[in-house]
């Protein structure tokens, strides 16, 4: 189990003056949220297995309300927590019991859409799937597609830098945002970028992307929007072992064609997700591609024949080409529905680590070694064109000692994608889950110059704190010092 | 001036030197190849630190889409590894020696990155800072560090290749360098579209670039500029060029400029350029230098939305001729003002650019310009505040090209 910071009983105690100052700082009353039942709502995110019932939450409905409520709990040494949906899976949202929450859901209008531009502006509770709809009927889309896009706001992708299915072709968030307005912890608004590109100075909007919240509070997002392509289709291979699947992606990728997504499965995720969703999978393969291609009916039908032929001569021993748009929606729902899938047969922990593709054999049949080795089973889905694994080690959570287990057993699944020149988390973020895995990646001067850039935008400490780094000894004011002492 | 130069030839010998700096106060003036050294306000220190001697490539799986350099191999090595296994750099760095009179230098794979370059593609494919998957940097605690690696995707801590990329060597010494590489497209093809004014040239790039096609480039040459081409069908217009880029598969290509075509839908006359002359009039907007002015004006590289474009371009020209083109959809204004010695031409620019919001940057000036006047957009307090907060984050004692981006900092 992680352990929690011990709460300040100093800020504690004044709770009933910080509410009410707090709601001093807003236009109506129920824009503070305190009563218990409510806050529940807010004492975690995608991260179950970790609760902190926060001081109160605040809902702003403007920057200039986030200002002065930031402002506030700057001046009164109250610690703040940014939140999104809380669909983060690394515990990014997860409250504190001595901190305020800053909800962004109040917050939730498609300011302008700028075809001219091919820019969208945004408030920050606007979901990833909300930016789409608000441009499909012109033909346009926003890129970045995390299965959670249905839920998860924009300001939760940038907090997370996220990624999603098709971000092999069209990036991540931070290659997919034109400009953010922000505020820092005292108040102070600042706005990067805009609609035209790159910064005049320091690139501080890449910096923010990706920063879990730790650095500021977004209150306006600018992202770029892309026309659609004329159509897209996926193909689905079946290997008869992950070497042959892991060939095939790198002899697709070397071939010279870069599809827009490439995602594999593994046969316990095939099983699961058949069952669930009744895609059509083969069950009598080991691993499964699906390679998605994008442009005109005769590009798809060019550029799949020859994916097929790589796949074939990689050992491909099914292959189905989408033969119609139910067919492609049919392919894409087993792949998409594959946490809730296996949310319905068992508890789990979903990892996030990267590796080298060509590692990919390799990593597989030791993740398997290492979950057989804590009696735990495993299923693999992941976005195969980058690196980035998935893995879903499952566990049961009412048994007891099972969450300490699975969670050591996860550690060593990190700790093997960053033996093999991969990294903690491609997509998902630091947050509190894997916070005290960061040693392994980065020293100590590295991390502790991260520090030192978290203390650029705020000194004190106070904006999403005890994320991301290290908790060495919870509760004790680690930050400030640390980063004043190593300054 | 400067009155010693270091040359390290590992990080080994960096950090050495930074702590050396910090211990007697010295900063020090980074230099790659020196082929953008005057791009900046010009930076006083005692001592050069050359990175020309930590070359090679360190890395390069042409499979796993990523080469990992040194940072001072040239960027020649880099580009010629990629090309004889049919990829690129996808951003499409800017060459910037015709531009900068550094014909003679040789540009490295630090300097890529420390100034954040692209090229036309950066409209589609990202700039440096977009590619950028990994550095190794020595800070100006004589510290080396390291952030992101050689993968795609990462997210593990805070993404310091970002503030690193276009901080101009004030945050970090680079030692080394890794970017994401994409395969060379197989065809290229450009749809030059003849006789438009800025406005209704804008309007066609923006047509274009909200089709379904992909497009890689979108310019807009007007009639000065397009005369000094060394593409006949651009030079022998005899009036303003825009153009418009497609990259792909051979068969893809065929269709998507044709379809393009149609999409446009324009009574101006249209002619379209293979891969070979797409290539030399792609270069030639990248570059820049020859197709502006011949002369040593000033240089001003401005990026505002695009739609705005046209407007800034106008409302500058009214009260300064100067020789200008568009890149990036008109987002993207190279402007040499015509002006007196000694003068910019800020007073008529940055205005004009404020006015509508974006950033301009002085490219090429004299020393005495580029000493006395802001170089890269002023910031509003609070940014400029936070920006020298970063950099004191990464050098405390303002050791490592002190100056070079904001006076004093
Ligand atoms: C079923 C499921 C599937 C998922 N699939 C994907 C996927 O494919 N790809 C992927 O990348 N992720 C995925 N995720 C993870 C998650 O959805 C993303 O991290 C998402 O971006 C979080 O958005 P959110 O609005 O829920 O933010 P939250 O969870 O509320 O917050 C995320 C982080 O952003 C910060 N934050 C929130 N609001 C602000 C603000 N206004 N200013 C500054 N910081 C802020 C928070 O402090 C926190 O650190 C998935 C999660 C689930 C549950």
């Amino acid at each position: 189990m992680l352990a929690m910071p011990k709460p300040d009983h100093q800020v504690l105690s004044r709770r009933g003056e910080i509410v009410a100052g707090l709601r001093e700082r807003v236009a109506r009353p129920d824009q503070v949220i305190d009563h218990v039942d409510e806050l529940r709502a807010y004492e975690t995110d995608a991260l179950t297995a970790y609760r902190q019932m926060p001081m109160a939450v605040v809902l702003p409905t403007t920057t200039e309300e986030t200002s002065r409520v930031l402002r506030f709990c700057h001046d009164q040494g109250v610690k703040v927590v940014a939140r999104g949906a809380g669909t983060s899976l690394a515990g990014g949202a997860l409250p504190l019991e001595d901190a305020v929450v800053i909800g962004v859901s109040k917050m939730n209008r498609v300011l302008e859409i700028d075809l001219d531009n091919r820019a969208a502006i945004v408030q920050p509770g606007v979901t990833n799937i909300g930016i789409t709809q608000a441009v499909e009927h012109e033909g346009f889309f926003y890129a970045p597609d995390p299965s959670s896009q249905i839920a998860c706001t924009i300001a939760g992708n940038v907090g997370m830098n996220s990624g999603g299915a098709h971000c092999l072709k069209y990036g991540v968030t931070a290659n997919n945002l034109l400009g953010i307005e922000m505020v820092l912890m005292n108040g102070e608004v600042i706005r990067l970028g805009g609609r035209h590109l790159d910064a005049g100075g320091y690139d501080i909007l890449g910096l923010m992307t990706g920063s879990e919240g730790m650095l500021g509070v977004v209150t306006e997002v600018t992202v770029r929007i892309l026309h659609s392509p004329e159509g897209a289709k996926p193909v689905l291979f079946g290997f008869d072992s992950n070497e042959d699947a892991g060939a095939a992606v790198d002899a697709i990728i070397g071939s010279g064609i870069i599809p827009v997504a490439i995602e594999f499965m593994d046969k316990p995720a095939i099983k699961v997700c058949e069952a669930f969703a009744h895609a059509g999978y083969p069950l009598d393969v080991e691993a499964l591609l699906i390679v998605e291609v994008e442009g005109s009916k005769a590009e798809i039908d060019a550029l799949l024949t020859r994916i097929e032929a790589i796949a074939h001569d990689q050992g491909a021993v099914y292959v189905r080409r989408a033969g119609s748009t139910a067919d492609a929606a049919a392919i894409w729902k087993g792949r998409k529905s594959a946490f809730g899938a296996m949310g319905r047969i068992s508890d789990y922990m979903c990892m996030d680590g990267t590796i080298p593709t060509g590692q990919l054999p390799h990593v597989l049949k030791r993740i398997s070694e290492i979950c057989d080795g804590y009696g735990l089973g495993v299923a693999n889905i992941f976005h195969a064109g980058d690196g980035n694994l998935h893995p879903l080690i499952l566990y049961d959570v009412n048994r007891p000692g099972q969450l300490e287990t699975v969670e050591a057993c996860g550690a060593d699944v990190l700790k093997l994608c960053v033996e093999v020149g991969g990294c903690l988390t491609g997509e998902h973020g630091v947050g509190v889950e894997k916070r005290d895995l960061m040693p392994y990646q980065f020293s100590e001067i590295e991390l502790d110059q991260q520090r030192r850039v978290k203390s650029a935008f705020d000194p004190q400490w106070l904006l999403n704190p005890h994320k991301v780094f290290p908790l060495e000894d919870a509760g004790a004011a680690i930050e400030p010092t640390r980063a004043a002492a190593a300054g | 001036m400067t009155d010693s130069q270091l040359r390290p030839t590992d990080e080994a010998g960096v950090v050495e030197i930074v702590n050396a700096a910090r211990a007697h106060s010295t900063p020090l003036e980074l230099v790659g190849g020196g082929s953008k050294r005057t791009l900046g306000r010009p930076v006083q220190a005692a001592s050069t630190l050359s990175l020309a001697g930590l070359t090679g490539i360190t890395r390069y799986k042409p499979a796993e889409l990523f080469i990992a350099a040194k940072a001072g191999t040239p960027v020649a090595e880099v580009e010629a590894a990629l090309a004889e296994k049919g990829q690129r750099l996808p951003f499409e760095p800017i060459d910037y020696r015709p531009l900068l009179g550094t014909e003679d230098t040789v540009p490295t794979m630090g300097g890529v990155v420390a100034c954040n370059l692209s090229g036309p593609a950066r409209i589609n494919a990202g700039a440096a800072r977009d590619l950028l998957i990994g550095i190794r940097a020595v800070n100006g605690r004589g510290e080396a560090i390291h952030s992101g690696g050689t993968v795609m995707k990462n997210v593990t801590g805070y993404d310091l290749c970002k503030i690193m990329a276009g901080a101009h060597g004030t945050l970090g010494v680079l030692t080394e360098v890794t970017f994401k590489v994409l395969p060379q497209p197989q065809s290229v093809a450009t749809l030059l579209v003849f006789g438009l004014g800025a406005e209704e040239g804008r309007d066609l790039l923006s047509r274009g670039l909200g089709s379904p096609f992909e497009v890689m480039g979108a310019a807009h040459l007007p009639a000065a500029a397009a005369a000094r081409s060394a593409v006949p069908a651009v030079a022998g217009a005899g009036r303003s060029v825009t153009a418009l880029r497609l990259e792909g598969f051979a068969a893809s290509i065929a269709y998507r400029r044709e379809a393009m075509r149609d999409h446009l839908d324009t009574d101006a006359d249209i002619e379209v350029l293979d891969t070979d002359t797409s290539a030399v009039l792609w270069r030639e907007i990248r570059d820049v230098a020859t197709l502006l002015a011949p002369d040593d004006r000033p240089v001003w590289r401005l990026s505002v939305a695009p739609t705005h474009g046209p407007g800034v371009a106008a409302r500058i020209t009214e009260a300064l001729p100067a020789a200008l083109l568009f890149d990036w959809g008109c987002g993207l204004i190279w402007l040499a003002p015509d002006v007196p010695a000694g003068s910019s031409g800020a007073a008529t620019i940055r205005p004009a650019v404020q006015a509508v919001g974006g950033h301009a940057t002085v490219i090429r000036a004299g020393e005495t310009i580029r000493a006395a006047e802001p170089v890269f957009e002023p910031q509003p307090a609070p940014l400029a505040a936070l920006a020298t907060r970063i950099k004191e984050a990464f050098d405390p004692s303002g050791l490592l090209n002190p100056g070079r981006m904001v006076s004093g900092v």
